[in-house]
């Protein structure tokens, strides 16, 4: 497979949960070794497309490729192997294993998957929670873990495995801005050091302008946008813009599709 | 009138329609997770581990409810026995009672009530928290990894509680009916010891507590596992395995009754 061949490549992917279309027909291609940002209001979709592209949702139609696998029609056992060997996937409410702790959490793969000795499961552990500045909270329960530390060790377990492509969702909500850095720098950093593929689900545009080589920006189940951030900031059409400005009038709506506003309000009078 | 009927009917459509989707994928569920082995299947350790939470944190339920359930038989069986002359039989009528009906019985509604809820609303809360997915997406399995354990757990622990509760439950009519009804020791134990069978009696009895294991663990679980993600959904699914599950423990256990005597 040729370098400049995309990682992820999704095509004519329509996804609908209920009656809401939130995916209609959709292409769009994440490139292999870059950070790519996907952006857009709350509610689009954007966690949803990472669970599409990771298959724990069937899209209704459409290929989604991952690293030349086309994920909804791979049989479970190969999706499970596609994921143990190529996916890691940052949740974004953390989600580490209530009845381990911290050094157990970031083991867990490693002891699942491989048959490595005790003694090199420790000193890979120490080393991914070393990156997150968390050595010293090995001990502690999740329960123990202030939301950020919960990230940032949820962060260190995906990184475990070192995969091919990791997926963050808002890895830097309710950061201090130290650690927020940090990880900006650790994201970077797995990627120019591993030749990760990131893709990268926030909603801080100045971070992630930082961080990404590209931007993807969603809006009402298509691609408004995509491109460098400069070239999204200084050429995109209007919809880009007041989104990367946070305008909050503009095509791109704020509301949940809903009726009317006024006869709404009047169809509690009558 | 007729649109309000039609909509009662479709009402009572829904219900049968939405209850048969729900052993169907409760169907699929124990399919794919009876069986070890698949994407980071759970190992020896996780099972000690599960029947440690499932069957011995139940132990001092089972054995004090035992110990009662025993005492109120042999009280109530001396007043009923006496009056034929017969109290000598009351070993035997303990025994019988607990090994075929009660221990069994008994030992699965109460591992309902604490096993079984405990199960349910630890994995509804796996699944609220994304622990689940966050396996999915380690390539591990969560049905082999979370369900095959506490699933074989329960199916192991529950014959072992009712044996117990049964043993618990004889010791405690022989309170009642040898030291505080003054009945003779020799007439309670021997009787006991000429009359009850060890296939009849003891395997069957055995037969059934096995069955209720599975009946009760594959509901928890499936309930946890197809529990609304909220804190409303998973209080719900807890409420729905503890009823359900009792419901089916006797109603099964008639079935299972009539099938062993051969009287139906
Ligand atoms: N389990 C679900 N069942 C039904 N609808 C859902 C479910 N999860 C999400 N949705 C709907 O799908 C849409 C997209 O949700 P998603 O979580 O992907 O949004 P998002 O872009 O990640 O938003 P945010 O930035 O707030 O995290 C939402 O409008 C939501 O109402
Ligand atoms: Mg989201």
């Amino acid at each position: 497979m040729s370098v400049s061949q995309p990682y992820v490549s999704v095509r004519g992917m329509s996804f609908s949960r209920g009656d809401r279309l939130i995916y209609n027909n959709m292409d769009v291609d994440f490139p292999r070794g870059k950070v790519t940002a996907i952006m857009g209001p709350s509610g689009t979709g954007k966690t949803t497309l990472l669970r599409l592209i990771g298959g724990q949702l069937l899209p209704d139609s459409g290929t989604i490729m991952v690293d030349g696998h086309n994920v909804p029609t791979l049989p479970r056992k190969e999706l499970f192997d596609l994921r143990r060997k190529k996916m890691g996937m940052l949740f974004q409410t953390g989600a580490l294993f209530t009845d381990l702790n911290v050094f157990d959490n970031v083991a867990f793969p490693l002891r699942v998957h491989t048959d490595l000795p005790e003694s090199m499961i420790r000193d890979l552990v120490l080393m991914k929670l070393e990156a997150v500045g968390l050595r010293g909270a090995r001990n502690l329960s999740p329960a123990e873990l202030s939301g950020g530390m919960a990230r940032r060790v949820a962060l260190a377990r995906s990184i475990a495995m070192d995969p091919e492509i990791i997926m963050y969702d808002e890895p830097f909500t309710g950061l201090d801005p130290i650690s927020m850095g940090m990880i900006v720098k650790l994201i970077r950093g797995l990627n120019e050091a591993l030749g990760l593929t990131s893709l990268l689900v926030s909603h801080d545009v100045e971070e992630s302008c930082a961080i990404a080589d590209y931007l993807c920006l969603l809006s009402d189940g298509r691609v408004i946008g995509f491109g460098t951030p400069e070239e999204l900031i200084n050429e995109g059409n209007d919809e880009v813009r007041q989104f990367l400005r946070g305008e909050p009038d503009g095509p791109v709506p704020f509301h949940y599709p809903a009726d009317d506003y006024r006869s709404d309000i009047l169809a509690g009078v009558n | 009138m007729l649109g309000k009927l039609l909509d009662q009917l479709q009402a009572v459509g829904r219900s049968g329609t939405a209850a048969i989707e729900a052993i169907g994928r409760g169907t699929l569920l124990l399919k794919n997770s009876l069986f070890w082995g698949g994407p980071g299947s759970a190992g020896f350790y996780d099972l000690l581990k599960q029947i440690y939470s499932v069957g011995v944190r139940s132990l001092i339920i089972i054995v004090v409810a035992g110990f009662f359930v025993g005492m109120v038989l042999g009280l109530q069986g001396y007043n009923i026995l006496i009056d034929f002359g017969s109290e000598a039989a009351l070993g035997t009528m303990v025994s019988l009672t607990l090994l075929r009906e009660l221990g069994p019985v008994v030992t699965a509604l109460l591992f309902a009530g604490r096993a079984g809820s405990a199960l349910t609303a630890e994995i509804g809360l796996m699944k609220a928290t994304e622990q689940l997915s966050a396996m999915e997406m380690m390539g591990v399995d969560p049905f082999k990894r979370v369900i095959t354990p506490r699933l074989w757990a329960g199916i192991i622990s529950m014959p072992i509680l009712a044996l117990l509760f049964s043993t618990v439950g004889i010791w405690g009519g022989a309170f009642v009916a040898v030291d505080m009804l003054g009945i003779d020791d020799g007439a309670y134990w021997g009787n006991m010891q000429a009359s009850v069978e060890f296939y009849e009696d003891v395997v069957k009895g055995i037969i059934k507590s096995v069955a209720f294991g599975v009946v009760v663990t594959w509901i928890a679980v499936y309930q946890g596992y197809d529990s609304v993600p909220t804190s409303e959904g998973i209080g719900k699914a807890t409420t729905q395995t503890v009823v359900i599950s009792s419901l089916a423990v006797l109603g099964l256990d008639f079935v299972l009754t009539a099938v062993m005597l051969g009287g139906v």
